[in-house]
């Protein structure tokens, strides 16, 4: 099991805030594939990745990233803070 | 070294005298603060989305890095989420050093990496609809300086 967490735009897109799922996906991008082909609204969210963020376990990571061991893996686009 | 992330106003007066306050050892205190604004017109609040707990590590691990570096005497970081009626304070950073070059440079530092770098997204809300503020390459440029 695995949680996800959205932010921002990737969340209204989405629908949702968070998510607990099953997964056998071994990286970032092999689970983003899994998502899209669940329903539309995650293709629509995952469009373009390059316009995304991911950290896991809450550490910013990349999309080629090994998804063992990790228990929370969070979508968001690029910072706006300051 | 003070990292505050919360809902709630904050007196950016008040907290820069806290954090002057009774310094022998620094000749150098700078300050900046955030603000909310409205430079097309129609901004009714802004809306700060962040990531809790990401936040505050994130946050941190810059400060940590800043105090470092510019071997600062203290800082401060303040952060808001919510709701933030125009006008208001966003977020402030303090640093004290013992000479002014490093108090502005750990300062601006802090500045470019809180925006690109500690998880929040800003929403303008106007009376024409509601959108999430976009980084520019500009926020990403800015820390290939440091």
């Amino acid at each position: 099991m695995i949680d996800i967490v959205y932010f921002a735009w990737v969340r209204e897109r989405i629908g949702l805030p968070r998510e607990r799922i099953e997964t056998e996906a071994a990286t970032v991008a092999d689970l983003v594939e899994e998502l899209c082909a669940r329903e539309e609204r995650y293709a629509a969210a995952f469009s373009d990745v390059s316009a995304l963020r991911v950290a896991l376990d809450q550490e910013l990571s990349e999309f080629d990233a090994p998804l063992a061991g990790v228990r929370e893996v969070a979508f968001f686009p690029p910072m706006t803070g300051g | 070294m003070q990292i505050r992330v919360q809902e709630g106003p904050f007196d950016a007066g008040a907290e820069l005298d806290a954090f002057s306050h009774g310094r022998h050892e620094v000749g150098a205190v700078v300050s900046f603060t955030g603000i909310v604004r409205d430079p097309e017109g129609g901004l009714i609040r802004m809306e700060i989305e962040h990531y809790p707990g990401m936040t505050e590590s994130a946050i941190t691990a810059i400060a940590e890095t800043a105090k470092a570096r510019w071997g600062l005497a203290d800082l401060l970081v303040i952060h808001r989420h919510g709701a933030l009626p125009l006008g208001q304070p966003i977020m402030m950073v303090a640093t004290a050093a013992a000479h002014r070059r490093a108090a502005f440079e750990a300062a601006e530092y802090l500045m470019d990496y809180l925006k690109s770098r500690a998880p929040f997204w800003k929403k303008e809300v106007t009376r024409s609809g509601a959108h999430w503020v976009e980084a520019t390459p500009e926020d990403e440029d800015a820390l290939l300086r440091w």
